[in-house]
C-alpha cells in the first residue's frame, strides 16, 4: 500500500441526541406525583428536541498522518472520537478505517482497584486489544516505563495517584496499532513523567507508518506532534489544514476581545478539579499594546468560592512552538502571596519594570496556585498576543518573529584580527558592553541574523550587537 | 460496526452482518443505521482473550481480601444447604425418605444458584461496567458472556463438592450423570436470556436492579429447590408445573442423585422456554446495543 493511501475516510458524519425536557417543570414532589398520575405512561408535557452534536463532517486521513483535532468545549470533538472509536454509532454517514485500530479515550480503562499492578497490566492490556502473548513480551518494558517495579504485586488501590496513572499510561503507550486514536491522555503524572510520555508519543507518531488522531486542549502538544489540524466548531469542520496557520487562527479568534483584555471566565481549564478561585479576566498594560523593553503590567481579576490562603498569581508567555519563554509571577522571585476570603472578587496587578519579550507573537496563559503550589486555577494557552518593538529595541530584533527573551547584562567581547598570511597578528582587546540576546535553556540554539549557532552558558557574539 | 473484508458490503442487508475472516488489513466499516443487528460473532471470537480476562477479573476480585479465598465458592452453597436441611428436613420434617436430605437440598441449590447467579450477574454486567462501555469499543456481548463464564467457574467448584458428597454417602447417580452438561446448557440459556433482557433494560431503567432480587426470591419459592413437590397440596401443583424451571430441577436431581426421571414433557417445556428466552434476550440486547454508550 502506498504511503499516501487513505486510511480513515469519514463521510457526512452526524450524531444527534434527543433531549427530553418538561415544558413546565414540577417544582414539588406532590406536583410531580400528580403529573405522573395524570399521565402514568405518556410523556405528558414532555418535549422532545433533537440536538446535533456533529453534523456533515467529512474528512480523509492518509497513512502516516498525525492529525490534531481542536475546538472549544462542547464543539463535538469527543463525539467525533467516540464515533471513530466505535463506542457509539453515528446517526448519519459512514466511516471506513483500514488497519488495526486502537483508541485511547482515557488511560487505565477497566483498572480494578482490588487487583495488583501485574494483574491490571494484563487486564487493561486485553481491554485495549492486546494479545496475552504481546503483553508477556512487553511486560518488563511497561513496568520499567511506569517505574513501579517494587509494587507489582500490590493492589493498585494502595498506589499513589502518580503511580496509578504512570502504570495506566505505560500500558497504553505500548499499544502497537496501525491507527491510533488518542484523547487528552498525554498530560498525566508529574512534569518528568509528562516529558517522558510526550517523548514516547513522539516515538509512536514519528515512525511515519502509523496514523494518529489526537484530540487535545494543549495546543503545544498539538503543534509539536501533528502535521494537520481539523478544527471542529459547533459540530462542523470549521477548518482543515496545516497545523501552524490553523493554530494561529484558532488562537487569534477570541470573541469579545478588545486589545489586550481577555475574558478567561469561560476559557478552557486544565488540571483544575474544583472551583475554589476562578480567574475572570486578564489585562495587559491596561489594554494598551505590549512593547519590548518597556514596563509590563498584568491585571488578573478573580472571584472566589472558598477561602484560599497563600495564593500566588502568574501569567506566562510561550512561543508558538510551545516553549515557555517568560513568567510574570507574584511568587517569583518576590514571594508575594495573598490570603483571599470566600465569595469575594478582586484584582491582582503584577508589574514588571521591563518587558524582556522580544517582538513577535506569544501564547498567553494564566495560573493561580495555592500555598502548596497546587493549581487552583490554570488557563493554559488561551490566546495569542503580539509584542511590539519599543524605542529601546535593537534594530536587529525589529520586524522579525523572534519570540524569545532578551536578557540584559554586560558582555565582554574580545576581538582577534590578523592578515590571512601572517603567522601571528595584532590582537586588539576592547571591552565592550553589549546586550547579549540569550535564549531559555530549553532552546539551546538561537537565530541571530541568518546563521544558527549554539549559545553557550555565557554567549558572546563576534560582532557587538547593535543597541 | 464490524470488521469485514472490504468490497462485500454491497451484498449485505445489514452493514453489521459478520462475514468471512478479516483480511491482512481489516477494514472497520461504521454505518449509520437503526434497529436490530445480529450479534457480532467474529468480533466475539477476536475478543476471546478479553472474555477470559474479564472472567478472570471477576473471579479474582470476588475473593480478594478474604481470609478463606476461593473456599467461599464451596462454603456458601454448603452452608445454605445445611440450613435448608435443618429447617426443612429436621424442623419441618419434609425429609425425603430415600436420599440424605443434604444431598437432595444441595443438588437443588446447585441448579437454582447457578440460574439465579447467572441472571444476577448478567443483569448487572452492563451497568457494572458502564465505565468501560463509555470509553472503549468491544462487542458488548462480551460482558454478559464473561458473567456466564464466571458462573461456570462457581458451578465447577460446587460440582466437585457434590461429587465428594456422593462418594461420602455412597450414592451412585447412574449413567444419567452424563446428561448433566445438557441440563446445564439449557439452564444457562434460560439464565442468559432473562439476564440479557434485564441488562438491556437496566441501562435505561435502574429499577430493574431493584426488581431482580425480588423476582428471584419469588422464583425460588415456586421452584421446589429444597423440598419435594409431593408435599405441595394437589390444587397448587399446577403452579409448579407451569414453572419452566421445574423440569430442569428434576433433571438435575435425576442426573446427580438418580431420582425419578422427569417427564419428557416437562423437559421439552424447559428446553423450549430456554430457547425462547435466549432469542428474546439476544433480540432485546442487539436492538439496544448501539445506544448503550449514550444512555448508560
Amino acid at each position: 500500500m502506498s504511503s499516501d493511501a487513505v486510511v480513515i475516510s469519514a463521510r457526512d458524519l452526524g450524531k444527534s441526541y434527543t433531549i427530553d425536557h418538561l415544558k413546565a417543570r414540577p417544582t414539588s414532589l406532590r406536583e410531580a406525583l400528580r403529573h405522573r398520575l395524570r399521565h402514568p405512561f405518556g410523556k405528558g408535557r414532555r418535549e422532545r428536541e433533537s440536538f446535533w452534536a456533529l453534523k456533515d463532517v467529512s474528512f480523509d486521513v492518509r497513512r502516516g498522518e498525525v492529525l490534531g483535532i481542536i475546538g472549544r468545549n462542547g464543539a463535538g470533538k469527543s463525539t467525533l472520537l467516540k464515533l471513530l472509536s466505535r463506542i457509539t454509532a453515528p446517526t448519519t454517514g459512514s466511516i471506513d478505517i483500514v488497519g488495526r485500530v486502537a483508541s485511547l479515550l482515557e488511560v487505565g480503562t477497566g483498572f480494578h482497584p482490588e487487583l495488583t499492578g501485574r494483574e491490571n497490566v494484563y487486564l487493561n492490556g486485553s481491554i485495549l486489544g492486546m494479545r496475552r502473548r504481546e503483553i508477556d513480551r512487553k511486560f518488563d518494558e511497561i513496568v520499567e516505563f511506569a517505574e513501579v517495579e517494587k509494587f507489582l504485586d500490590t493492589p493498585v488501590k494502595r498506589y499513589s495517584s502518580g503511580m496509578y496513572v504512570r502504570l495506566a499510561f505505560a500500558v497504553a503507550a505500548h499499544l502497537d496499532p496501525e491507527v491510533l486514536i488518542v484523547d487528552e491522555v498525554l498530560s498525566v503524572g508529574d512534569a518528568t513523567f509528562q516529558r517522558k510520555s510526550l517523548g514516547k508519543i513522539r516515538d509512536v507518531t514519528s515512525g511515519g507508518e502509523r496514523t494518529v488522531l489526537i484530540v487535545s486542549h494543549n495546543l503545544t502538544t498539538i503543534h509539536s506532534l501533528c502535521d494537520r489540524v481539523i478544527w471542529i466548531k459547533s459540530g462542523k469542520v470549521f477548518l482543515d489544514g496545516p497545523v501552524g496557520p490553523a493554530i494561529e487562527q484558532y488562537l487569534s479568534e477570541d470573541l469579545g476581545r478588545t486589545e489586550n483584555v481577555f475574558d478567561v471566565e469561560d476559557a478552557e481549564r486544565a488540571h483544575v478539579k474544583e472551583t475554589a478561585l476562578r480567574l475572570r479576566r486578564l489585562t495587559l498594560n491596561d489594554g494598551r499594546e505590549v512593547r519590548h523593553g518597556e514596563p509590563l503590567t498584568v491585571d488578573l481579576e478573580y472571584r472566589t468560592e472558598r477561602n484560599c490562603d497563600g495564593v500566588a498569581f502568574g501569567a506566562f508567555f510561550s512561543n508558538i512552538e510551545g516553549g515557555r519563554v517568560m513568567c510574570v509571577d507574584s511568587d517569583v522571585p518576590t514571594s508575594e502571596r495573598f490570603d483571599i476570603a470566600a465569595h469575594t472578587q478582586g484584582k491582582i496587578t503584577l508589574r514588571a519594570h521591563e518587558n524582556l519579550l522580544q517582538p513577535g507573537r506569544y501564547i498567553l496563559g494564566a495560573v493561580a496556585r495555592s500555598a502548596d503550589n497546587s493549581l487552583i486555577d490554570y488557563v493554559p494557552s488561551f490566546t495569542q498576543i503580539e509584542v511590539h518593538a519599543g524605542p529601546s529595541t535593537p534594530p536587529i530584533l525589529v520586524g522579525r518573529a523572534n519570540e524569545q527573551l532578551s536578557v540584559r547584562y554586560p558582555v565582554e567581547a574580545r576581538h582577534e584580527n590578523r592578515p590571512i598570511d601572517s603567522p601571528c597578528g595584532e590582537v586588539t582587546d576592547k571591552d565592550m558592553t553589549a546586550f547579549a540576546h540569550t535564549w531559555p535553556a530549553a532552546r539551546a540554539t538561537h537565530d541571530a541574523g541568518n546563521g544558527r549557532h549554539a549559545a553557550g552558558p555565557s554567549p558572546t557574539q563576534e560582532r557587538p550587537a547593535p543597541c | 460496526m464490524q470488521v469485514e473484508s472490504p468490497g462485500i458490503a454491497a451484498f449485505m442487508m445489514s452493514p453489521t452482518r459478520p462475514l468471512a475472516r478479516p483480511l491482512q488489513s481489516p477494514t472497520v466499516r461504521i454505518r449509520a443505521h437503526g434497529g436490530w443487528s445480529p450479534p457480532d460473532l467474529i468480533g466475539i471470537v477476536q475478543h476471546r482473550e478479553l472474555l477470559l480476562s474479564l472472567t478472570d477479573r471477576d473471579v479474582r476480585v470476588r475473593y480478594k481480601q478474604t481470609a478463606l479465598g476461593v473456599a467461599w465458592v464451596v462454603l456458601q452453597p454448603l452452608l445454605t444447604a445445611l440450613i435448608f436441611a435443618f429447617v426443612f428436613g429436621v424442623v419441618a420434617g419434609l425429609a425425603t425418605n430415600d436420599r440424605p436430605y443434604l444431598l437432595f437440598a444441595f443438588a437443588g441449590l446447585m441448579a437454582w444458584n447457578t440460574f439465579a447467579t447467572t441472571i444476577n450477574r448478567v443483569g448487572y454486567s452492563l451497568v457494572g461496567n458502564a465505565h468501560m462501555i463509555s470509553k472503549i469499543y468491544f462487542p458488548r456481548l462480551i460482558l454478559p458472556l464473561s458473567s456466564v463464564c464466571s458462573t461456570l467457574v462457581d458451578f465447577g467448584v460446587s460440582l466437585a463438592l457434590m461429587l465428594l458428597m456422593l462418594v461420602h454417602y455412597r450414592v451412585w447417580p447412574g449413567w444419567g450423570v452424563l446428561l448433566l452438561p445438557v441440563w446445564l446448557t439449557i439452564l444457562l440459556m434460560m439464565g442468559l436470556g432473562i439476564g440479557l433482557v434485564a441488562a438491556s433494560l437496566m441501562v435505561k431503567y435502574r429499577d430493574v436492579g431493584h426488581l431482580i432480587p425480588v423476582a428471584l426470591q419469588l422464583g425460588m419459592y415456586i421452584s421446589p429447590v429444597a423440598w419435594s413437590t409431593s408435599f405441595v397440596p394437589e390444587k397448587y401443583q399446577w403452579v409448579y408445573q407451569v414453572n419452566p424451571f421445574f423440569g430442569l430441577l428434576g433433571a438435575f436431581r435425576w442426573s446427580l442423585l438418580g431420582e425419578t426421571v422427569p417427564s419428557s414433557f416437562a423437559l421439552a417445556y424447559s428446553g423450549l422456554f430456554a430457547l425462547v428466552c435466549m432469542v428474546v434476550g439476544l433480540l432485546v440486547f442487539q436492538v439496544q446495543e448501539r445506544d448503550f454508550a449514550d444512555v448508560i
